[in-house]
């Protein structure tokens, strides 16, 4: 468990704070899903909360409004390590209140 | 595929690679190893430790339940290429199509041990709510399914609710069955990695 709790750590930490062609505070803003507008947020909250919907038209006007393809990658996968890790984070909260124990992962 | 980078972005050598692969195998390179390969330092390589950890790692659950686990989140996402592909790994892993195929039809009747069951329903709640509850917890614990297992399953919904994500915005493309049984081979003997 533990194990995959560094791991999940170490997945955030590298697409969040390492070096990207998406600006850090964007990849940061698609990871909570928060503060973006215009094309750009409407793809990342599809990608959270309701990914089979996303079409090509989502993805082309991320790219009208001036992403690249390696911009729009990035953007995509931070939305959807973020809505991933915020369902993980439900789950394990939910745990602890069931069983009454601290999660020292 | 959506963006063309991940179609044919890759290295040189990783193209080659492709391309032996698929003279090799005869079936097409699956989306998800394209999406893996392209600036893996980026996503692919952590990302793939994460998902072989709770797929593979150390766990009571067998592999075939992990599978099955992958299988039915990704239902509950609505991802096609990700059901298909977990759907014959499942399968594979048990030995046994009909259970898997019953279990993704219908949950409460398929024959399958129940802490196995209600583990994938809470699983399920999580994906399709977004959310799960102390008492979806208390649920799952009654039916003698342990901490640890719980922890465990959480992480293999983890892994496929980032990968559904990815596969449905991404547009992989749904190949012949072949490609995904070849696919299952693949991830029984090399495993995530």
């Amino acid at each position: 468990m533990s194990d995959i709790v560094r791991a999940l750590e170490a997945v955030i930490a590298r697409i969040l704070e390492g070096s990207g062609r998406a600006d850090p505070a964007m990849r940061r803003a698609a990871f909570e899903n928060t503060n973006l507008t215009g094309p750009t947020a409407t793809l990342v909250r599809k990608v959270a909360e309701q990914p089979s919907r996303v079409t090509d038209a989502d993805v082309a006007a991320a790219r009208n409004a001036g992403l690249t393809e390696d911009q729009i990658f990035e953007i995509v996968v931070c939305a959807a390590v973020g809505q991933a890790t915020r369902q993980y984070h439900t789950g394990l909260a939910a745990l602890e209140a069931a069983t009454g124990r601290p999660d020292h992962g | 595929m959506r963006l063309s980078i991940l179609d044919r972005g890759q290295t040189i050598g990783t193209r080659a690679l492709f391309a032996f692969i698929r003279a090799v195998s005869r079936q097409p390179v699956l989306d998800v190893v394209k999406m893996a390969a392209y600036r893996p330092d980026f996503y692919g390589r952590l990302m793939q430790a994460v998902t072989h950890e709770a797929m593979r790692g150390p766990s009571t659950w067998s592999v075939g339940d992990r599978e099955l686990m992958a299988a039915v989140v990704s239902k509950a996402n609505e991802c096609e290429f990700c059901v298909n592909a977990h759907t014959a790994t499942a399968a594979r892993a048990y030995g046994d199509g009909v259970k898997v195929a019953a279990a993704l039809s219908n949950l409460e009747t398929a024959p399958i041990e129940e802490p196995l069951r209600v583990t994938l329903r809470m699983l399920r709640t999580l994906t399709r709510e977004h959310t799960v509850g102390p008492d979806d917890m208390r649920t799952v614990l009654a039916a003698g399914v342990s901490r640890t297992q719980i922890e465990d399953a959480l992480a293999v919904c983890f892994a496929f609710n980032v990968v559904n994500r990815l596969a449905d915005a991404f547009e992989f493309f749904v190949p012949e069955p072949d490609a995904f049984e070849a696919g299952a081979k693949y991830l029984l003997t090399r495993g995530y990695r």
